[in-house]
Parts: C-alpha cells; structure tokens; sequence
C-alpha cells in the first residue's frame, strides 16, 4: 500500500487504546520504534497479510474515540501504520460517522436526541433550557481553535433518533476515558442534562438504562416474539435455556439444514427490516452458493427513526439473538457471524457481549456446537452513528472498514456480500421467529396473520399515546386497533396523523386508521410498514415542524455518493424551508412541482432505500395530509 | 536470456501468476504501469517480495520486504539456491530435461549456508529460507528485475544468478512463470532489437558467433561485416581518453549527465576532435558538441515502432509536425549516410522496418505494419505471417526431448561492491528514481508538479541524528571523486549507513560526481548502486561563503 504518514504523533492514551485494540506492534514497520536489527532487514507489513486488517479500522478509530473523546491527527496516523491504511483514506471513514469527532471534542458529551419521536415529548423545549444554561452545542470552533478541553470538560449535541421514542424525550451519554462509559436516559429533563453536564459528574456502572425496567403490557398469551421480554432473567443462560431456549437449536441439528431452511420457507417469513424479503429464499440462494466462506450479517443497526424494537429484543432477550443466528448459520453454511448494532445501544450491546461470552463458554458458539461439529461464532461491530449503514450493502462496507456507502446492485449480497463472499443479511426481529418456526413448524407461523403477510409483527408505537412502547400483533390488526393497544390518544385530544415506517414511511390521516397492518394492504393503500413504526400525532403537533425534521434528517444522512440523494435531499429541505418561510419562488405551485421532480428523481435514480424514500414521508404530507393546501383558497 | 535479450513472460502473465520476486526494482515508482499490471496479480492473489535495500513504495505493496546490503544479491540468490536444493525442491525432472551445468552449479552454491547469507546480505536467515521455499513450491513464479540488479559491477552476474533460480525450480517456460527485466523506457527493448548492442546484429543476432548471419547480412548490404563486437559505452568513455577514439555521434542520450563520475566523462567529450549530437532539446551533452542536429521527437512527431518490457512490437504515429527545423530522424540518418557514401534513398519508416523483417527473418518476419496494426501490436519473435506472437519465451525448454539447446545454470559468486565505507567515508550511496522525474530531466524537469521537491540526499533517521542534521538542511556529500551539496531529507525507509539519492536534477546536485567508475566488465554497465560517502553539516561561515559565488 502507498502510505504517506502524517507527520503528527499519537498521544500515548492514542496509542494505548488502539495497541488493546491490535495488540503492540510487531516491528517499525507497523507503528513500533525504530532501530532493530531485524527492521533494519526485513518486513512483512504492506502485503496480503496486513490488507486483511482493513476491516479493523472502524474498531480502531472507535477506540481512540472512547479512549479520548476524539481522533487527532496523530493517532489517526498511528491506526493507519497499524493497519496499513492511507491516511487519505482513513480520514475519509473517520469523518463519515457522526460519533466520531477529528477536532477536539470533551470527554463528556450528552447527545440529545431532537428526532421526531422526542419531538412529541417536548425536546424542543428540553434542548432550549439545556442551551440557555449550558451554552450552544458546539465546544470548539469550527477550525479548531479550541483545543485546550479539560479533562472534567463536557458538551452536549444534538442527535437524530436514538431509539429511544417509547421514552422521549431522550438523550445519550458517552465518557471517554480508560473506562468508558455510556448510557441512554429517557425520559430525561434539562436537569437531568445538567447533571451529566457538570464538572462534578461521576458515573457510576459502565453501562446503565436509567429508568424502570419494561414489560410488555400486553397478556403473555399474545405474545410470540416477546414473551421471554420483562420476564425472563436476559442475563441467565439457564433461565434462556429453562424457557424453551436452545431446543430450536437441537431440533435443527437434527432435522438438517435443507428442513431448516423447507420450514422457514413454508413459514412465508418475510424480513422485518422494511424491505419484506422472503427469508426462506434468501436463505436458500446463499446455502447454494459454491463461493466459501459464506458470512450471516445480523443487521441491529436499528436507526430508521420511530424505531425502537430490536433494541429491546437485544436488551431482553439477548440469548434469543444468538440462538436464531446459530441456526441461520446452520442452514446456510455460515462459520462467521457479525452483528452489526447501532452505536447508541450500549446496553444491548453489552448484553449481547455479555450472551455471547456465556454461549462460547458453554460450547453454544465455536468449534463444536452442542458436541455436533457445528462450527460457528459471532463478532459484534458496534455502528458510528450512520443511519446509511443500516442499508443491507452498506453494512458490508462499515464492516469492511470503509465509508458506509451501499454497493450497487446486483450483484445481491446472497452472491457477492460481506467481503466478496455470499452473505446472508437479516434483521434482528426477523431472525428471531426462527426458533419459533423450528418449534411450531413453519406452518403454525403460516397460520398466523395474513396468507401473504404471515406471522406477528412488532409495531414500535411512539408519539402521541398514553403508553409509548413496543407491541407485538398479528398481521392484519388494524391501525387503530394498535393505537388503542398503546393507551389510545391522552384524554381530550384529536388524532392528527399517523406516520407509518419511520421517516422513509409515509403519513396516514385520521380517516385512514382502520388500514389493516400488512405488507399487502397498506402496498395497496400506497404507504408501508417500513420497520413497524406507527408515531401518533395528535392536534397539538406541528406538521411543518415534523416534515422539516424528516428532510433534515435525509440530507444529513445522506451518505453523498450518488447526485440525486446527495443534491436532492438538500433541495428538498431548501424548498420546505422557503414554503414555511413563504419565501416562495414562482409561488407555492412551482415550489410543490419542484419538490415532486427533485423527489421522484430521488426514487428513480437513487443507488440505495434512502434516496429512493426520501420524498416518501414529504410526498404525503402534501399530497395525503394536503398540508401544504392553502385553506379554503387563500394564500397560507 | 539464454541468447535473447528480453524478458520472458507477457504483462497478462503478472496478474495471474502465484509468486513475484520483485528484485532491485522500484516498480511502484519507476514502472507505474507495469506495476499496475502487478496490482491486478495482487488483488488476485499474488505474493510478492521485494528485494531492495530500501524499503520502496513497492517495498510496502509487498507480503515481504527482504532489506538487503547493497550490492549482495548474488549472495542472497545463492542461498536461497542452496536451500532450495537441500529442501528437496529442485525440479530434477526439469533440470535432467532442459539445463546444463547443475551438478557444477549445485557445488557452487553449497558454501552459501543461511549463516553465511544473512552475515553477507543482513537480511534475517528465516526470511531467506521462507522466501526460497514459497518460491520454490509456487506453481507459478516469476523473477522481474531492474537497474538495482545491473547498475552493479558485477550485473551480468546478478542477472544469471536469477537466471539460476529460476531453472533452478522449473519457473521459466510456462505461463505465469519467468525472468523479466523491467525496460526503463518505452523503448528500450527495441533498441535491443535493431540491434543498438555492441555484439548483436539485428533480431540478437550475435555477431561474432552467428557466421551465416553475417554473410547473409553482409551479402544483402554488400559489406563486409566484422565478426568482433563494437564498444559498450564504458568502453568508449575509456577509448575516448586514451584518444582511441576521437569522433562520436550521439543520438538520444546526455550522457554528460547520465554517466557515473561525470568528471570522467565531462573530459572524455571534451576531449574529442569531433562531437556531433542529435537531440530534442539541448542538452548539457549537446552543449559540448561540434554539431547538434535538431531532431523530430520519435513520440509524436515521427512514425515508426517500439517494443515493451513484454516484447510486444507496437506502432507509432506521428501526430504533429515537429517545430522549425527540427527533421525527422531517419531523414537525418539518411541524408547523412548520402554524404557519406552510403545512398539508402529516402525510405519511409515502414520500409526501414519491413529492411529489418528480411534480415531478421526468424524474429520478426511476421510482423508487417498491418499486422501490428490489426493485433494491436506483436510480441517477438513472430517469423512468419500466420504466428500470433509469443506471450513466453523458452516453452521448448519443456519439450521431451528438448529442442535446441540446453539452457545453461552459471556459477556465480558473491562480490560485494568496489567501494566498501570506511572511516572517511562512512556511508553508503545508492541511487534510483523517483515516480515524478524521469533520468536527467530532460523531459521532465520543464513540469509543474507538486511532488518535484528538487534533488535531496535521504537518510536514515538515526544518521541524521548522529550527524545533527535536520530535516531539510542543507548538508554536503563528500566521495572520493567530487562533492556536492543538496537538503537533507530524513526517510524512515532508509537504515542507518545508507544514503540515496538520484540524478533527476544534474543541474543543481550533479550526483554522478560522487559515484564510482567502477563497471562490469561483461556489459559495461556502470555501478551507480553503491559508492561510499560522508556527509557533513555545512557551517554558516561555509554557505554565506558559497553564496557570493
């Protein structure tokens, strides 16, 4: 590789934390000091060996991040000699996610989330008094210039959705150090910020969910996909194993892979991410691929906005995770896993650590599974904050140490995946009907719901409902069936909208909330399920206010590659700008026809999901809620 | 090799072989291009080790970096041959089949134990060992060398002791396998082929042994060709001194500038009685001469053929007139040949070729103008209209029973370089190129770039510490036959004892005042790769002094 190092040196804390990372350097050549014999001969750092490494640059980067609070140039420069990495090219991923900083940035910071679903809760105000007594969000200037931060030093910034909308409003807290430390808080108050803003600030456990535990509220005889939820020890192998755990797993070693895979097919089971892909048949291509290894990627990067419900299937029922994983690995020859979880779920992520650990120990994960010959584990990656990543190619690129930018397709990743090699890619939710399917046989779950839309479906209920939360149903409940599931609307108020799939869904109106929940009904109602959020708006909510946000959050997220996403979601924030603004050129007519070109330029040419619905949610609110329609004729 | 002067293997064969020994070549930089084909053979899997005293860019592209002492390569080739042989490795049946000389050649090698190769090349014994076994047990493996194996007094020999390895294991004669000097321009290897050697007619016909040639030639032209062999170029800078010879026509090349000990040179050119030189541009060689003859550049401004590193004989077009009175350069040698007695006509380029496919009949007699047009160029040797070309050499070799004759093993042995450091001149210097600047800049140093920083001596970090140099300061460098100043430039891919630098800004720090006038006797090439050197600090009294001037 040509590598042209920076001049600038890692602070030992730098160096520290990527050597616990990597390990210390084997030569000079790699980052060690200078004047061996053997260095002065010979190398092995530059070749197929080192190139290999490559995917362990977003980890690295992440460790000086937790380390220190952020990556100086030095110690960007230190991870490339490490991994062999250009530093143009490193810089790259260093700045394409957002929970990365490359300017000094405090140990501390609180990351507040003013997503829509917080927006519900009040985070406007929140975010108003935290600035009137801590001060605007950015800690340094924009060149740099403040680089002298305190150790006890701490800021705060704003954050899209942090899946946190059953608790909103909500905020995420990251401590650098030796001992990093991170939380989610929710439901949280400028005083609470404060707190965690002040010098004084200790914290205790290294992980911590503030607030009370959460059990469903439903009756257990409803639930599938919860039912281990609030009651069932997450931490507890035996406990897992006690509640039917692991007897999937038996009963897929015995019945083989090709049975495995016939049942999930006979199942119907569809992806649960958004996109609604047969699982069984992707299953299928990958187990028939002859290019090897074959990689399974289980997609917890939970970050479509409204969103919430893998994190508390991780959370609480982290060993159901690693089982479904265990046998998807089964049935399609996998020997490597990834779960690749957003960065903001500390806890799910040290539950699932914690799980896996526990799995390894008790011959549930590695070389021989249950005393079978099974061969098979699992590595987390931990996301940096890009919503992009969640795509199901661009998730092979964060894992392969690169810019989360998706690939083209095809080739589909159950040919060319993860690493080049065939991969299976399914979310979290999807994967864990698997052990049900094994169990009840894929026809039980066939049975449930719909004949095209089969199983149940966790709806992430958020907004404006009296219990915000994730409820589990069949497919067909209707909307309004689910609202009412969550406690309905807060006395004395009217429904308003209600956004179906997260802000690449689309909003629905009040009259509209009888539409049955299934892929096939709500396609033919032109909106979708998306992840399963349904965000309740209700007469005290701004429209305006929650379609700006939506925008801003695809032009932020927009990853840049490709011209109709990376232009359009800017030219589509700029026009809703000027229309709340009444700014308008050549009228509100002409403003509107801009939006539907930019817009389906976006759907036409877009490389990727997020392009491709960036106008979704705008597109129904002037065309479905007519929020942008001058009352009865008259200029708004 | 084995009587053709030209590497064996095609470009397409780099990309898909298993094995690379990249030895003394700084492709990355000095072969971009073939490089590139390099990189294909990487992403698909090819390993590479690099042998180089510095670790180059190409260097850092490989699985293996072998840092040897300049001027060791036969010691190392050696050792790797010796364990090879005791590895069981050897391909015997290959051996038996197509070579000569092994049961001499295996004695040769047997003193060049791992203890002695890493005392001798510094290079640690168990990357040696490791080096020779994967090349050995490769399925595909090639040996692709530049002017760090040639610019050595003992050149010849680097290149038959890869030669060794290569029939040593077989690894020549099939595809994705052999031995493969990298040209350092585009044309090079048809310099070669017209037979711009001293010992070599047209199509490597040698010219002291090949008798029917000579007639057949000689016959068609109605001369008398010689059978002794002309002068390389150290030959004649040694001639020109001792006034044996007087007159020279220079076409092409500065060597003012190029040549190792220019002190040397600069007085041998301007000793002559008649010095004639035809060029593109004037140059400081040109500037001594009698006569410059103002010539077209062959590039762009005048038809004709070139052969790459990969033998492929391919056409090129003239696209603009050339400027004033610059002329062709076959209308030059033309007009010239007329005042000398020797009337060749007017001939166009496609005639001069088509000249030279009757008298290299087996070489390139397929290979009509149309021909390279219609295939995009033709790799030698192509004797008759209906062959493709060869993409690699020596296939015969695998023939049972062979045909012609057996490829030779040559016992060769370690000589490490004329100058060794000492007291006074305690470090090594070696040369090479940079990816930004081509030779003595005649046709680059007219450029923009942001990578020109000018001629800087590089060391290593713990030599400019020991010297108290920084980075940047200006320093002096100090050989037996000159000095010169230049800026330091501290480069952690040199050890300490060794400085490099290069002759891409004669100008300014003409570095061939430092190197040796050392060459090998068997071709003549100088030994740029190693010369000893100080280095001292400059006081301030010393360049206030050096400014006046």
């Amino acid at each position: 590789m040509d590598i042209r190092p920076v001049d600038a040196e890692a602070t030992a804390d730098e160096r520290a934390a990527v050597d616990a990372l990597l390990g210390a350097p084997r030569s000079s050549w790699e980052g060690g000091a200078r004047g061996t014999a053997r260095d002065a001969h010979t190398a092995n750092v530059g070749g197929h060996d080192s190139r290999a490494l490559r995917h362990l640059l977003l980890p690295a980067l992440q460790a000086v991040q937790a380390r220190v609070g952020w990556i100086s140039e030095g110690g960007l420069g230190y991870v490339c000699e490490r991994l062999n990495v250009p530093p143009a090219d490193a810089w790259g991923v260093a700045t394409f996610y957002a929970l990365l900083s490359t300017a000094p940035r405090p140990k501390r910071v609180v990351h507040i989330c003013d997503d829509i679903g917080c927006k519900a809760h009040g985070a406007d105000a929140l975010i108003a008094a935290v600035e009137k007594t801590a001060g605007p969000m950015h800690a340094h200037a924009p060149d740099h210039s403040r680089v002298s931060i305190e150790d006890d030093d701490a800021t705060w910034m704003r954050t899209p959705c942090i899946g946190m909308c059953d608790r909103a409003p909500a905020a995420f807290v990251q401590q650098a150090g030796q001992q990093p430390r991170e939380r989610l808080l929710g439901p949280v108050t400028a005083e609470d910020v404060n707190v965690y803003l002040a010098r004084t600030f200790a914290p205790a456990a290294p992980v911590e969910l503030e607030g009370p535990a959460w059990v469903p509220r439903q009756p257990i005889d409803q639930l599938r996909l919860l039912r281990r939820v609030g009651r069932v020890d997450p931490i507890s192998l035996d406990a897992y194993r006690a509640s039917l755990g692991y007897a999937a797993l038996e009963k897929a070693l015995a019945m083989g892979a090709d049975a495995v895979i016939q049942e999930v097919t006979t199942s119907k089971l569809m992806g649960r991410g958004g996109a609604a892909f047969p699982t069984g048949r992707k299953w299928d291509t990958v187990a028939r691929q002859p290019a090897l290894p074959h990689y399974l990627v289980c997609n917890a990067d939970e970050s479509e906005p409204g969103t919430f419900k893998d994190r508390v299937l991780m959370e609480h029922d982290p060993f159901a995770v690693i089982e479904s994983m265990t046998i998807a690995a089964f049935a399609t020859g996998c020997a490597r896993g990834y779960i690749y979880i957003r960065g903001e779920y500390p806890l799910a992520t040290a539950r699932l650590q914690d799980a896996i650990g526990e799995a390894r120990a008790h011959h549930l994960l590695g070389e021989n599974i249950l005393g079978r010959g099974l061969a098979f584990d699992i590595e987390i990656r931990r996301g940096g904050g890009a919503y992009i990543c969640g795509e199901e190619t661009a998730i092979f690129e964060s894992i392969e140490g690169k810019r989360g930018e998706p690939r083209n397709k095809p080739p589909f990743p159950a040919q060319v995946g993860l690493f080049g090699r065939p991969t299976v890619v399914n979310n979290v939710e999807t994967l864990v009907n698997v052990p049900l399917i094994l169990l009840e046989g894929g026809a039980a779950l066939a049975a449930i719901g719909t004949a095209q839309s089969t199983g149940t479906r966790l709806f992430c209920l958020s907004g404006h409902v009296q219990a915000p939360g994730v409820y589990e149903a069949p497919y067909g409940t209707t909307v309004r069936t689910a609202i009412d599931m969550a406690g309905g609307l807060r006395p004395g108020r009217t429904l308003k909208a209600v956004l179906l799939g997260g802000a690449a869904g689309t909003f629905i109106r009040p009259d509209e909330i009888d539409l049955k929940l299934t892929h096939e009904d709500t396609r033919a109602a032109n909106t979708t399920l998306g992840s399963g959020v349904i965000m309740v708006l209700d007469d005290t909510a701004d429209l305006h206010d929650y379609v700006l946000r939506i925008a801003a959050f695809f032009r932020d997220e927009s990853c840049g590659q490709c011209v109709p996403c990376r232009v359009g979601t800017v030219r589509q924030e700029e026009a809703l700008h000027r229309i709340e603004k009444r700014r308008l050129r050549g009228g509100l007519p002409a403003e509107l026809a801009l939006l539907d070109e930019v817009g389906v330029a976006m759907k036409d040419a877009s490389i990727c999901g997020l392009g491709q619905t960036a106008y979704a949610a705008v597109e129904s609110a002037i065309k479905r809620l007519r929020l942008y329609d001058p009352p009865h004729g008259a200029a708004r | 090799m084995f009587g053709a002067g030209g590497g064996t293997s095609s470009y397409r064969e780099v990309e898909e072989t298993d094995v690379v020994l990249l030895w003394g070549s700084n492709a990355r930089e000095t072969h971009p291009i073939w490089f590139h084909h390099l990189l294909k053979g990487i992403r698909n899997g090819t390993r590479l080790y690099v042998i180089d005293p510095r670790r180059t860019p190409s260097a850092q592209w490989g699985d293996v970096w072998m840092g040897l002492h300049v001027g060791s390569d036969i010691a190392l080739s050696n050792t790797m041959a010796r364990e090879i042989i005791h590895a069981g490795l050897a391909d015997e049946k290959f051996i038996a089949n197509a070579t000569a000389g092994f049961e001499a050649f295996r004695a040769s090698v047997e003193p060049y134990t791992l203890e002695f190769g890493e005392r001798a090349t510094g290079v640690p014994a168990d990357v040696i060992r490791e080096a020779a076994l994967t090349y050995a047990r490769a399925d595909k493996a090639m040996v692709c060398w530049t002017l760090g194996i040639t610019e050595h007094h003992t050149a010849v020999d680097n290149v038959l002791a890869l030669i060794n390895l290569s029939l040593l294991t077989g690894h020549v004669g099939r595809w994705g396998c052999g031995c493969n000097p990298l040209r350092g321009q585009n044309n090079v290897q048809g310099g070669g082929d017209m037979g711009a050697i001293p010992n070599k007619l047209p199509g490597f016909q040698d010219i002291e042994q090949d008798a029917e040639a000579r007639t057949r030639i000689g016959n068609r032209w109605g001369v008398t060709i010689q059978p002794t062999r002309g002068r390389n170029l150290t030959e004649m800078l040694h001639a020109m001194s001792r006034r044996e010879l007087t007159a020279l026509f220079v076409i092409g090349e500065n060597p003012a500038q190029s040549d190792a000990d220019l002190h040397h040179v600069t007085d041998a050119l301007t000793g002559l009685d008649h010095l004639v030189v035809q060029e593109i541009l004037l140059t400081k060689t040109a500037e001594l001469a009698h006569v410059v003859l103002p010539a077209a550049a062959s590039s762009v401004e005048g038809e004709g053929t070139v052969t790459n590193s990969e033998r492929r004989v391919q056409r090129v077009r003239k696209v603009v007139d050339p400027p004033g009175d610059a002329r062709d350069e076959l209308w030059i040698l033309a007009e010239l040949a007329k005042r000398l007695g020797a009337d060749f006509g007017d001939p166009t380029a496609e005639q001069v070729w088509n000249e030279f496919r009757v008298v290299a009949p087996d070489f390139a007699g397929g290979m009509s103008y149309a021909r390279l047009e219609a295939l995009g160029g033709i790799q030698w040797p192509c004797p008759d209209e209906s062959h493709p070309g060869e993409t690699f050499l020596h296939g015969r070799l695998w023939e049972v029973p062979r045909r012609g004759r057996a490829a030779p093993f040559s016992v060769v042995h370690h000589e490490p370089p004329v100058e060794q450091p000492d007291a006074e001149f305690p470090l090594v210097l070696t040369t090479g190129r940079r990816l930004e600047s081509y030779n003595t800049g005649v046709q680059t140093s007219g450029y923009e770039s942001p990578l020109h920083f000018g001629e800087t001596l590089d060391i290593s970090p713990e030599d400019a510490a020991r010297l108290g140099i920084a980075d940047g300061e200006t320093v002096r460098i100090r050989s037996r036959r000159g000095a010169v100043t230049a800026p330091a430039r501290v480069d952690s891919s040199l050890r300490a004892g060794m400085v490099f630098m290069t002759l891409h800004f004669p100008d300014e720090v003409a570095t061939n005042q430092l190197t040796i006038d050392a060459s090998d006797p068997k071709s003549g090439t100088a030994e740029f790769k190693a010369c000893a050197v100080r280095v001292d600090r400059i006081t301030e009294r010393e360049l206030a002094h050096e400014g006046h001037h």
